[in-house]
Order: structure tokens, then sequence, then C-alpha cells
């Protein structure tokens, strides 16, 4: 039982730079991923213009009937997102788990270009421990 | 009012994985040492650990904030207190003060209480005006551009050069507001 379909990062100018696929029921095409992604960037900036509370940062929840879609952006401006199922919980702390994985195996990489596609071996292997481990963590409940 | 931050690193410098200090001052000179035989020029040196140290700042600064649990800050002050205290304990292992700021509030000093860079060095004539530590200026610089801060950093006083203490001065150019260019003719 998948709890997490699919992770995406975004870069700061609305460049999906990484996109992982958790057994969703059919894996997206590199182009609607890329459109998904921009989508979101779009949405994400116009939320934080349309907000009525003054000094919001943006959508970190979106909820649909198939689907939960959470939403992390550090102070930097790099987002990380993930779809799961409905009402999945501990997304924060995924997401800032990924955040903490990203810092330490992509920009610790010295062959990584800032703002490029990641192709991080090693980032791809303690992620899917890291989604691995929140599955267990929810089967386990 | 003021949202609760880590006032110090100390948690932060606990879980982060460490060198022998004394494997990094020795590496941090062999590198100004080979920056000196390449370039010979003593202001290019200092150009280059300025170059080399915001090539780190700009990807430091998110380990920085993924780590430190620190959340953003609401004016200049803040932020500097917030390197002094807990960037420079979690990355370096010491701690600096803030001091001499000035009317407006948009530059200051970072007087660091030691400096794990400077082990066994002793500046020879002919590195009259080599800013040894200049790396760490670079690391502030481009930290802080990523958080939309453009800075000028620079050392006022160095112990290598005779001086009481170390100081690096920070001064805030311009915050570069974090809005989308929403020009309607672009």
């Amino acid at each position: 039982m998948a709890t997490v379909y699919n992770l995406f990062i975004i870069n700061k100018s609305g460049g999906l730079i990484f996109y992982k696929d958790y057994g969703s029921a059919e894996r997206m095409d590199t182009n609607d991923s890329l459109r998904l992604a921009s989508l979101w960037h779009s949405m994400h900036a116009i939320s934080q213009q349309l907000s009525p509370t003054i000094g919001c940062f943006g959508i970190e929840l979106l909820q649909a009937d198939n689907f939960d879609l959470h939403c992390f952006q550090s102070l930097t401006g790099t987002k990380f997102f993930v779809v799961c199922e409905p009402g999945a919980q501990h997304m924060e702390g995924l997401l800032k788990v990924i955040y903490e994985l990203y810092t330490d195996f992509v920009l610790k990489n010295p062959f990584y270009e800032m703002e490029m596609p990641i192709r991080c071996e090693l980032f791809d292997l303690h992620l899917s421990q890291a989604v691995q481990k929140e599955r267990v963590f929810i089967l386990g409940r | 009012m003021a949202p609760v931050i880590p006032r110090s690193g100390d948690a932060a410098f606990a879980n982060v994985e460490r060198v022998n200090a004394e494997l990094f001052t020795l590496t941090y000179g062999a590198i100004v040492r080979q920056l000196l035989t390449d370039l010979e020029e003593v202001e290019e040196v200092n150009k280059q650990l300025d170059q080399m140290g915001y090539n780190i700042g700009v990807r430091l600064i998110d380990e920085f904030l993924a780590k430190s649990n620190i959340s953003r800050c609401v004016d200049f002050k803040e932020t500097a207190e917030v390197i002094a205290k807990v960037g420079f304990k979690m990355f370096l292992g010491v701690t600096a003060t803030v001091t001499n700021w000035d009317a407006e509030g948009t530059s200051c000093s970072l007087v660091l209480s030691e400096n794990p860079l400077v082990g066994f060095v002793e500046l020879p004539d002919t590195c009259h005006g080599l800013y040894y530590c200049n790396i760490l200026c670079g690391v502030i610089r481009g930290a802080l551009e990523m958080v939309s801060m453009k800075t000028e950093v620079t050392w006022v006083r160095d112990m290598l050069h005779g001086d009481d203490a170390y100081e690096m001065r920070v001064k805030l150019i311009k915050q570069v507001p974090e809005e989308y260019p929403y020009k309607d003719d672009e």
C-alpha cells in the first residue's frame, strides 16, 4: 500500500529539478510532470498574493478527493512537494527530512550545479529509505 | 512577540559530523598556500578566497536552515545575531560577538572569540595585505545573498596583522524583495 505517490522539487525560478515516482497507479510522463511543477510554482506564488492573511508564504496543503499535496518552501525559495494518499500523516516531517537529505547529498556534492536537475545516486538512495520508513511507520500503527 | 528561535547553535553543533580540527586547519592552510603559488598576487588570492567562500555560502545556507530550526528573521539585527551565535557555532564550533552597529542598523561588526582557521599560522612579510581568512567573508556574503540580502563583508581587524581581535564588517547593501517580477510589459 503506497502512501507517498510522488515527490517533486522545484528550484526558485520554477524549474522542475527532481521528480520521483513512488508507486502511483501510472507513471506521469516527463512533460506532465514539468507542466504540473510549473503550474504549482505559479499557483503557489499567486496564493501568496491572494491570501487574506498578512505574511502568508503560500499553499502548504492541497486536499482533493483522491490525493493530498503537501508543500514545503525553504527560505531560499526551493520548493519540495509530495503527492500522497488522502489523509496521510506526518508529511511535514517527511518534507523536512527530504530537505535535510537535499542539503547533504545534493548541495554538498561538488559536482552538482546549483539550480540544475538533480542526478545524485546517494540522494535517490537515502530518499527511498526515508519514504520507505514513512510507509513502515504508517503500516505499523 | 519575537518568534522562538534557538539562540545558540549548541544543539545543531552536537548533531553535525565533525573532523579533526588540525586536519581542517592544515587543509585550509594548504589551500591558501596553493593559491599564493598559483596566483602570485596577494590581492588576487584575497579575491579568490572570497569567491570560494561565496560558492560555499550559497550551498551552506540551506544546510544551516534545514538543521538549525531557524525561522525567518525579522530584521538585519536578528540576522547578524543568528549568524554570530548559531551559524558560527554550528559550522566552526566558535561564536562571535555582534558590536559596533551604525545608526541605520545596516552594518555591524562580528568579532570572533577564537578562529579555528589560523592555528600555526604566521604571515611572512611577503604576504602583507593577505586576508588569510577571507573565505569566511565570502561564505557570509553568499549565504545572505540566497536569503535575499546583498551584503559586503570585509575584514577590519586581523590578529595575523598584529591587531587584537578578528573582526569582520558586515554591511547590508540592499534587501531584494522576495516578490516575483510582475511587470506587464515584460
